[in-house]
Order: structure tokens, then C-alpha cells, then sequence
């Protein structure tokens, strides 16, 4: 039945009827009549942010914590350009965000009014869609296709862009569930043929390796139940990308670690070595794939993925299926199951006796110091001080974020969120406010570096008004330690602008915004600092010192093949010259 | 290192020498913003455009058909086809290249100035290539002239010497061959 209101209170009715329980945003002119509308009502809460990008990010980490579409609410002009690199980072992270922005009154739209900026011109490019809503009578039919859409397929952040005389203007409210939209429609069986020749393929594999990324977690927690079936059923190896960490429990002995740039020995080993790659969810990104042309030359690819465009992109694939990962490894499995065929077991045997081999290799190993705390070191015993204690980890950017995928051993999925695809600094605390909201009994820590953690410290003050007790655990090394490693290898250890003067003191910070602060130094203390920030009931800032000149290895340099990695006996304190180790060509490269 | 595969799209900057040019006809639904989005999306990822049309095709359905001539390498074309259809308003992408069976037109109306003899021969030139007089001054003629893209290039380049002073071009039309739709 249509229901008489205004546009404002058709967004804060559509919320509910979509079942959003946060919205993370911040007021303004362009949207005062909403604001006005969740006035006075409890079922959509909402969640002031200090700065719009914070709100992005929460409303990231809600979602990826949760697997639901994350909302934001932001006014027009300033409010919407500080949410675009929240937009960014949700589109190349295929993250489900709504985010609503005011806009000026439509006879403004055009005359560079007050506070005016043309977001949908804007946002084009860093949305999945977006809407400008010129009409009442298109409103709620938008409201509802941006859920659908941002959801749907491979998911991103969907733009509705609402003129406040839109807001104030009534009309017809409707909804009617299970929306279809006339044009978008992904395909989620995969091509039952083709799922057919994978088995086969799969079956007369002697060096398979399965390469999973963040589609199966965006797939739901039914495809990383089946993922786990088919790896156990088949005995192959599996290793994943930074984006799809907890797909696969790290505990696993099939369980290769982490691939690419910052991935273990054995995974991009594996990868460069196998004769049947089977991609599920990932993108052949170049920080996985290092040199193109060099990049695993001798295997059968077959390649799932949601979004068609992603198959053949950078990487040629022999087969390429397009469905969703839990459809196609339900196929997967009941094929593999019915199939006589088995892989020779002889071989596999061999394969995974070349795989320990590079595994004793124990390239994530590093010194460990008792008079210094290595970050390394700091991380593991995060881990095992927090495992089995429910426990949800989201980074910032930089050496850290890379040593918290190598340490921190995942599970389960929806347990890891990190800026995978733009690589934003300041995203890991505004995101562990979105995750701690949707999870608040758990435990949620934001492993961050002393730089990134300064780009959104603001929503301190958030998690402080909403009592949402996060962590930050802030490897404090004083530099920005990803871009001094990166001069020591392009640019003859000349350390221009990397290292931070004038830090705050956290701990003073931390008790400045009414949150608990703590610092070590001393590796010896480090186990007793750790639990009391667990135990803490409240947020906690734990400025944790480390080894200033640790880098992080293994590492793929630009421009280099999987099997050329630098490792870490060569780095570090033996003083490797790093300053050789990349050619004039992958200087051109990021 | 042995290259097993060819490398990918964004890899082969210098892919000209194996460049295609291929049409594709795109339907969208007519909505505010589709033809940025469809232009965004060519510059954004470095594809190429070498001609673009576009007009609502079905009134009461608002449906729009976008024609676009763009060149690359296969993978290249392929990319173009899958990152179209992404987009939430496309409805369908067609390669009318590989469909083999696409009859491509474009009108362009030239403005040629001279006296005397150049005039005759002006004239005999659009005579052939079936050119009508759209307007005549002592001193110039505008021809309109319509036909595959090449047709069109190749009356422009004769009319050159004769006295061009400019052209304007509609961009290519297609559609497919025989009783069935795009
Ligand atoms: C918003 C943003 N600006 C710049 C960068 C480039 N960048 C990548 S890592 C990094 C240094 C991060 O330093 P810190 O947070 O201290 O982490 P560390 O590497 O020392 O662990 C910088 C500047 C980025 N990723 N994001
Ligand atoms: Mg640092």
C-alpha cells in the first residue's frame, strides 16, 4: 500500500524496510530535512562521524564484517567530496556501501550555489552507479534499486544524490521486496559445461594450486564452507590474496599463506610453478601477479568470477566461468564428488614435497631481538594472545598492514578488513568503529602504523560517544615504513619526507579523548601491555615501539617474476643493498 | 622467459601494430548522465574512440543506442564489450565487426570554395560519388554526401586539392544485416 510522506521521510522509511540498522554520516544544510526525519525515531540509528570519510569506512567495515550494504549520509558540496576516497576504496574493494548526499534545490542545480558540487559528475567514476533524484515519483524506486545494485553482482558503492526541495516534497511511498532491475541482472550458476571441463581439468592435474580472493567472501559464508570441502575433497594447495584472508583457515595444512607481493615462499612458488591454477574470486591484480609475462608461464588457468570483465583482463585464462563463488563451488564439489577420475597421486605427492621444501624455507621468519620489540614478533603474540577471544583485525596502510597478514593467522571469513585495491591510509580505525558496532562483545583491533592512524584519529571522539571499545594497536616504528623501504630500493636509502617529527604522544592522546593509553617498549613486557589493552573495557590506543629499521620480506620487487623474491636473510641486518635489486623498468613501476 | 600467453590489455600500450577497428552498438536505457558514463568509462581506462553516435531509438521505452567506433587489439576489444556491459543502464553490447554482416553509413556535408575550373570539376567529383548541392554561393558549394565512413574519407581527400574548407561529420550509424535485430 502506498504511503503518503515527504522525500526525507521516504529515505528514512526505505532504510528500515531494507533493514539498516546503522547509518554512519554527518549533518549539514543539503540534508537537514533528513536529518529531521530520523529525528525522534530508533530503528535506524544513526552515527556521527568527525569527518564524512570516516563514514565511508565504517560504514566499509560494517558491511564487510557483517555482509550487508553499509549506509552513509552526508550534506552536499564538502560532505560529499570528503566521502570520495571512502567511494574509491569501496568500488576497488567491491564493498556494498548506499551513501546518501544532499543536494542544492533543483532550480539551483547548475548556478555553482552555495555548497553545490556536482556529485554524480564526481562520484561517476568511483561508483558502481549513482542517481540524481529529480523527481519525487523516482525517489523510493531508487532508494530500493541502490540496495539491489550495490548488493547484486559484484558489489560496490551506489551515489543517491537527493536536492533538498526533493526532500521536502511529498508523494507515494512503496516498496516491494525481491526488486529486479530492468537491465542488471549477474549471472550467479555458472556454466554447468564449462564447470564440467574445470573438474576434468582438475582431475588430471599433477601441480594444481587453488588461488582465492575477496569474492569468496563477498560470496557469503556458504562459499567459504564449500571452498573449505572442495580443498579437503581434492588435497590441493590453497593460498589466497590480502582481500580474501579467512576464506581458508590459516590453521590448515593445506594452507599455503598468502600470495604476492608480500606473499610467503611456497604460495608464489606454487604459483609460478603449478599446471593448474584455479582462480576463485580474485583478479590477477599486479600486486599478486608480479611480472606479467613471467607470471606462472607453464599452467592451465581457470578463472571464476562474477564480473565478466575481470576474466581475461590481465592475466589470459583458458577457462574462464562466470558465476558466484558459492554457486560454482556447490557445482564444484558435487562434480568432483560423482567424478571417478582422481588426480595421480603419485604426482600430487611430488608436488607437495616440493612445496614443504620451499615451506622449510620459513620465509615470513625473521630475527627476533630482546632488547628491541620487531613488529613482526609484536603481531604474533597479538595473535596469540587474542585467539579464540572472537576477535575482528582491521589495518591501516603500510609494512603493518602487510606483517598483520603474515602473522595473524584467520580462520574464519569476514574477520579481516583491510584496504586491499586503494591502499588507504586512515581506513582501519573509522572501519573497526563500523565493525564494533555490528559486533560490540567482540574484541576489534586496528593493527596501524603511526602514520596512517594520524588520517582519521578524529573518530577517537566516535568511538568514545558510541562506548564502542577498539583497539589500536600502532606499530610505531617513526617512519612511514612502506615508503623507506621503497627508497632503500629506488632511491639509494635517501629518506625525503619518510620519517614523521613531532608525533603526538599517544598515550596523552589516547587520555585527551577519554580513551586508554598504554605504551611498551620492551619485548619482555610486551605480553602483559597486550592483555591489559584486551582487558580493557574501553578504546584503547597502544603506542607500541618497535624496531624503527625493520622491512618487510619477503617481497616480490616491481617489474619481477614470482620466483624472484628477496628474502629475508638478504635484507635487514645483513644490510642487503636493496639499491640494486630493481631494473630501470620496475622503477617505472608502483 | 618464454611468453605462454599473450600479455593482457593494459600491459601492451604499443599494441597498435595488431590494432583493430571494430564497432560496437550499445543499447542504454536514455537516462541523465548514460553518454558521460559510457565516455567516462572509454577515458578513464585508456580506450580509444574514433567515432560516437548517439539518439533515442525507442521513444516510449527510452532506449538509446550509443555507436561507437573504437581500435585495439583483440583483448582489447573484448575489455571495451565487458567493462560496456558492467554499466547498470547498458541493456546489450554488439561487436558488429565480429558479427561480420554490419552495414555501416555516415553523412558529412563539405564546404568547398573556388572559381572557374575548380568548380566543374568539384561538381563532376560529387556527381560521382553521388554528393547532392545543399548550398551555392559564386564562390562555393556545400555538398552533402552520404555512405560507409571510407566513402567519405576518400571524397574528402579529393576534394582537398579542388579547394576544401571544412567538413562536418555525423559519426557512423550501423545496424546488422538481414531480418533479425542487433
Ligand atoms: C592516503 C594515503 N596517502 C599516502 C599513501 C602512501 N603510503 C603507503 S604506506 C605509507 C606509509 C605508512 O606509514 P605508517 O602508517 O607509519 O605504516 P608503516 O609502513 O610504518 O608500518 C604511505 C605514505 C597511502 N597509502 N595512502
Ligand atoms: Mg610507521
Amino acid at each position: 500500500m502506498a504511503k503518503h510522506m515527504t522525500g526525507a521521510e521516504m529515505i528514512v522509511e526505505a532504510l528500515k524496510d531494507q533493514g539498516v540498522e546503522y547509518v554512519f554520516g554527518y549533518p549539514g544544510g543539503a540534508v537537514l530535512p533528513i536529518y529531521d526525519a530520523l529525528f525522534g525515531q530508533n530503528q535506524v540509528r544513526h552515527v556521527l562521524v568527525r569527518h564524512e570519510q570516516g563514514a565511508g569506512h565504517a560504514a566499509e567495515g560494517y558491511a564487510r564484517s557483517t555482509g550487508k550494504v553499509g549506509v552513509l549520509l552526508v550534506t552536499s558540496g564538502p560532505g560529499a567530496t570528503n566521502a570520495i576516497t571512502a567511494l574509491t576504496d569501496a568500488l576497488m574493494d567491491s564493498i556494498p556501501l548506499v551513501c546518501i548526499t544532499g543536494q542544492v534545490p533543483t532550480h539551483l542545480i547548475g548556478s555553482d550555489a552555495f555548497q553545490e558540487c556536482d556529485t554524480t559528475g564526481i562520484t561517476r567514476n568511483c561508483t558502481k552507479h549513482n542517481y540524481l533524484v529529480r523527481r519525487i515519483e523516482d525517489l523510493p524506486r531508487v532508494l530500493h534499486e541502490a540496495f539491489y545494485v550495490a548488493s547484486q553482482g559484484r558489489p560496490g558503492p551506489v551515489v543517491i544524490d537527493v536536492p533538498k526541495d526533493i526532500q521536502f516534497a511529498s508523494g507515494a511511498y512503496h516498496f516491494q521486496r525481491n526488486i529486479q532491475h530492468k537491465t542488471y541482472r549477474p549471472k550467479l550458476k555458472g556454466d554447468s559445461d564449462k564447470i564440467k571441463r574445470a573438474i576434468e581439468m582438475m582431475t588430471k592435474a599433477k601441480k594444481p594450486v587453488f588461488y582465492t580472493g575477496g569474492g569468496v567472501i563477498n560470496s557469503g559464508p556458504e562459499a567459504a564452507t564449500l571452498l573449505r570441502e572442495l580443498v579437503r575433497l581434492t588435497g590441493f594447495p590453497i593460498t589466497s590474496t590480502l582481500m580474501g584472508l579467512g576464506a581458508y583457515p590459516a590453521s590448515d595444512k593445506q594452507w599455503l599463506g598468502m600470495l604476492g607481493m608480500h606473499g610467503s615462499f611456497e604460495a608464489n612458488n606454487a604459483m609460478h610453478d603449478c599446471d593448474l591454477m584455479i582462480c576463485l574470486g580474485a583478479r590477477f591484480d599486479d600486486r599478486i601477479t608480479g611480472r606479467l609475462d613471467a607470471f606462472s608461464p607453464h599452467s592451465k588457468k581457470i578463472h571464476v568470477d562474477i564480473d565478466p570483465s575481470s576474466i581475461n583482463k590481465n592475466v589470459k585464462v583458458d577457462l574462464g566461468i562466470i558465476g558466484d563463488c558459492a554457486h560454482v563451488l556447490e557445482d564444484m564439489v558435487r562434480l568432483w564428488r560423482a567424478e571417478a577420475a582422481r588426480p595421480d597421486a603419485k604426482a600430487l605427492a611430488d608436488w607437495w614435497k616440493g612445496i614443504d621444501h620451499w615451506r622449510a624455507r620459513n620465509s615470513f621468519g625473521y630475527r627476533n631481538s630482546k632488547e628491541l620489540i620487531k613488529p613482526q614478533h609484536a603481531i604474533q603474540r597479538l595473535y596469540e594472545l587474542t585467539k579464540g577471544r572472537d576477535a575482528y583485525i582491521t589495518t591501516e596502510v603500510g609494512q603493518h598492514q602487510m606483517w598483520a597478514a603474515q602473522h595473524y593467522k584467520f580462520e574464519e571469513p569476514n574477520r579481516w578488513m583491510t584496504s586491499g585495491g586503494l591502499g588507504t591510509m586512515g581506513y582501519g580505525l573509522p572501519a573497526a568503529i563500523g565493525v564494533q558496532l555490528a559486533h560490540p562483545k567482540s574484541l576489534v583491533i586496528d593493527i596501524a602504523g603511526e602514520a596512517s592512524i594520524l588520517m582519521n584519529i578524529q573518530e577517537m571522539s566516535t568511538a568514545i560517544q558510541y562506548r564502542l571499545p577498539v583497539k589500536i594497536f600502532i606499530l610505531n616504528n617513526q617512519y612511514m615504513g612502506m615508503v623507506r623501504q621503497w627508497q632503500e630500493l629506488l632511491h639509494g636509502g635517501r629518506y625525503s619526507e619518510s620519517y614523521t617529527d613531532s608525533l603526538p604522544d599517544f598515550v596523552k592522546l589516547a587520555d585527551a579523548y577519554g580513551a586508554h593509553g598504554i605504551r611498551c617498549s620492551d619485548p619482555a613486557k610486551l605480553d602483559a601491555a597486550i592483555l591489559e589493552m584486551i582487558e580493557t573495557p574501553r578504546p584503547v590506543i597502544f603506542d607500541c615501539l618497535v624496531d624503527q629499521k625493520e622491512n618487510c620480506f619477503p617481497m616480490i620487487p616491481s617489474g619481477k617474476a614470482h620466483n624472484e623474491m628477496i628474502l629475508a636473510e638478504l635484507g635487514d641486518d645483513a644490510g642487503v643493498e636493496l639499491g640494486n635489486v630493481i631494473d630501470e623498468k620496475g622503477k617505472m613501476l608502483v | 622467459m618464454s611468453k605462454a600467453y599473450p600479455p593482457s590489455p593494459y600491459s601492451s600500450p604499443l599494441g597498435k601494430h595488431n590494432a583493430e577497428s571494430h564497432t560496437l552498438s550499445v543499447l542504454v536505457d536514455n537516462e541523465p548522465g548514460v553518454l558521460a558514463r559510457v565516455v567516462g568509462l572509454f577515458s578513464a581506462r585508456s580506450f580509444n574512440i574514433e567515432s560516437l553516435t548517439v539518439a533515442e531509438v525507442a521513444h516510449e521505452t527510452h532506449l538509446s543506442r550509443i555507436t561507437i567506433a573504437t581500435s585495439g587489439t583483440p583483448e582489447v576489444i573484448e575489455q571495451v564489450r565487458h567493462q560496456l556491459e558492467r554499466l547498470v543502464p547498458v541493456h546489450s553490447v554488439t561487436d558488429l565487426t565480429l558479427a561480420a554482416r554490419a552495414i555501416e553509413r555516415e553523412l558529412a556535408m563539405v564546404k568547398v570554395r573556388g572559381k572557374g575550373d575548380a568548380r566543374v570539376e568539384a561538381l563532376q567529383l560529387a556527381e560521382a560519388f553521388r554528393a547532392k548541392v545543399i548550398d551555392a554561393t559564386t564562390e562555393s558549394f556545400i555538398f552533402e554526401i552520404t555512405g560507409a565512413p571510407r566513402k567519405i574519407d576518400d571524397f574528402v581527400d579529393l576534394m582537398r586539392p579542388v579547394g576544401l574548407v571544412e567538413v562536418s561529420r555525423t559519426g557512423i550509424a550501423a545496424i546488422s544485416r538481414g531480418p533479425e535485430p542487433i
